[in-house]
């Protein structure tokens, strides 16, 4: 690569040809980045509709907006949509293919016919999971046996849809790994490559050593409906928590392939709006890969009431709270860049502080569930409701909207209503630990999750959360609606509207088609803030 | 950073090798279909699985050049290998430690 160079070329924005082919045939990184990120937040708005449904049925203790087995589909379609079509694609995918050529300094991703054919699988099976809602499955985004083998919904259908989506998520993880290995400009080294791109290529990692796990257990449980093998059914020798073990020992990763990429941009917007360089580079950089690594080890921990022996069960907590250390690495880091800095809250700042914020109270709630005894009382609890949703939507989506402020402008060589973004981001965050808050203290209180009816003493605080929902939707609603006005007549970004200094903020708004004149000499890191040039 | 000179180098693997390769394939084939006629216990699984193995191994190492690529390659070749003994090996001591209570 070192050689590559495009010969001064005029200015030509990636976003200059129009045509639907110039789209789904394009293998041009942002383009495919663009087609992800159209997707992902159409299935995050259509779940989180499903979840405003969930939360309306349970404004009362009656089954009285919904029948209990509608009830049941509407959250296995919540949550297997955002967990299969938003959130695990999520950043990776659409943030992930705009920027790692640009960070690195490369022209494109490594194979870029394959990255188009990813998108397109994973557009394969959004359709195969939607031809499946003829006859949807209500068994939780889990599909646990022995009810997902016996249950007559189309459990088979919506599985394969998963299944392929699958192969959408290795490809995209392989081609990013051989990006980053192959295709960084001169000069970037490892240690001056930005956050982000370590946090990108742990991710890639666990999409392709994980994702195949996945992939097998939803065949086995396919064949185990279609022709009846008994792997999960004692009655044939099988065993129903081997499905368990199978699906977690992928889904765990999981967890971390739709964190971490969160976490690289908030490593990412932290310095520039607190404008210090990143303290503690190389331990966030390494803690990427530690948390890839020890999340290999600890999906047993979603299984300690499913009757695991106690020995695996002990090693497995002990395992558990091994996580904490590189997640706190991150936090202490991120709160050691802003010790001092001259920050400034824009809305992509806030975001990311709501990020460390909620994420923290994700974190250390998780450490009650990865305790034996604690959770024995918890688990399946709404305490776990919550917990999940403080790391996920606290996480990953706080993560997720940062990203879309931040990279906003470069990417679409627009500005936002930066003051309607601020009333978005209060209302969001209002509205979120309003609604999720309180189920830590319902879940305390014995209150088990996915049921559409529920004792008249929970009735206060299901309300509560309830509207605390309404509040997190009109939010999401409004900054929806200020992104898209955006768009339209935004004003014209200028390059570096932050005064970043990574390489993506180094060429025009948006970025030329072939990202950069000559590929760059990289000299120092990316986040020399505070330092005169 | 690698420069195109060293990643195009490629290695050309001879026919002969390839047909040796066939030839040991199939001759393992014969042996897991002839062992599995005989009763040797649990010793059968192992049999088939090491036989397997042994026949995944040498696909990887000529088919697929493992052989001939660069220490990169090797790591993320063998990796998944011990995520796949992990799993083996943890969901195995689940099953077998139910019974003990401490």
């Amino acid at each position: 690569m070192a050689n590559h160079t495009i010969a001064h070329n005029v200015y030509v924005p990636f976003l200059e040809k129009k045509g639907i082919l110039s789209w789904i045939l394009s293998t041009d990184h942002k383009r495919i980045g663009i087609m992800y990120l159209i997707s992902i937040s159409f299935f995050f708005l259509v779940a989180g509709v499903f979840a405003l449904l969930l939360r309306y049925e349970l404004l009362t203790p009656a089954s009285d907006f919904v029948q209990p087995h509608t009830y049941n589909v509407l959250f296995t379609l919540h949550g297997s949509i955002m967990v299969f079509f938003f959130i695990v694609p999520g950043l990776a995918a659409s943030f992930g293919n705009f920027l790692i050529p640009l960070m690195i300094g490369a022209p494109d991703v490594a194979f870029p016919k394959l990255n188009l054919g990813s998108y397109w699988i994973y557009l394969l099976g959004t359709v195969i999971v939607l031809i499946a809602l003829a006859k949807p499955a209500d068994t939780g985004w889990t599909f646990y046996t022995p009810y997902s083998a016996t249950t007559d919904t189309d459990v088979v259908l919506i599985t394969f849809g998963v299944f392929v989506l699958g192969f959408s998520s290795i490809l995209t993880g392989l081609n990013f790994i051989v990006t980053i290995h192959k295709m960084r400009a001169p000069g970037m080294t490892w240690h001056r490559l930005p956050l982000f791109i370590w946090a990108s290529y742990a991710t890639a990692v666990l999409q392709l050593l994980a994702t195949p796990v996945v992939g097998i257990t939803l065949l086995l449980l396919i064949t185990e409906r279609t022709l009846g093998v008994g792997f999960f059914d004692p009655a044939k020798g099988g065993d129903p928590v081997l499905f368990q073990n199978f699906f977690w020992f992928y889904s765990h990763p999981a967890v971390y392939i739709m964190i971490i990429p969160a976490m690289g941009v908030i490593s990412e917007i932290i310095p520039v709006f607190a404008r210090k360089p990143i303290f503690g580079y190389k331990a966030i950089a390494y803690s990427s890969l530690g948390i890839a690594f020890i999340s290999f080890l600890v999906w047993a921990h979603h299984m300690f009431t499913s009757g695991i022996s106690d020995l695996a069960a002990t090693i497995f907590s002990f395992l558990t709270f091994l996580v904490a250390i590189p997640t706190a690495i991150k936090v202490f880091n991120w709160t050691a860049t802003l010790y001092k800095g001259s920050i400034h809250l824009h809305s992509a700042m806030l975001y990311a502080l709501a990020f460390v914020f909620l994420f923290t109270i994700g974190g250390l709630t998780g450490l009650f569930l990865g305790a034996l005894a604690a959770d024995i009382h918890l688990h399946d609890t709404y305490f776990v409701v919550a917990h999940m949703h403080y790391v996920m939507i606290g996480g990953t989506v706080m993560g997720f909207f940062g990203a879309l402020h931040f990279w906003y402008p470069k990417w679409f060589g627009r500005m936002f209503n930066e003051t309607v973004a601020k009333i978005a981001w209060f209302l969001i965050f209002i509205g979120f630990n309003v609604t999720f808050f309180p189920q830590f203290f319902m879940g305390i209180q014995g209150m088990p999750r996915r049921y559409a009816t529920y004792p008249a003493e929970f009735e206060s605080l299901m309300a509560l959360s309830t509207y605390g929902s309404w509040i997190l939707g009109l939010g999401i609603f409004i900054m929806t609606i200020n992104l898209i006005a955006g768009l339209i007549n935004g004003e014209k970004a200028p390059q570096n509207p932050y005064g970043s200094l990574s390489l993506e903020w180094q060429v025009p708004s948006p970025p030329p088609l072939e990202n950069f004149e000559e590929i760059p000499h990289v000299t120092d890191w990316t986040y020399g803030y505070g330092k005169k040039k | 950073m690698s420069t195109h000179s060293h990643t195009e180098e490629r290695h050309i693997t001879g026919n002969k090798t390839y047909i040796i390769v066939w030839a040991a394939l199939m001759v393992m084939t014969v042996v897991t279909v002839y062992v599995s006629y005989i009763n040797f216990g649990m010793l059968n699984i192992v049999i088939a699985l090491v036989v397997a193995s042994v026949k995944a191994s040498i696909v990887a190492l000529y088919f697929m050049h493992l052989k001939f690529e660069d220490s990169i390659t090797w790591v993320f070749a063998l990796f998944p290998l011990s995520l796949l003994a992990l799993l083996i090996g943890m969901t195995i001591t689940d099953t077998f430690t139910r019974t003990i209570v401490p």
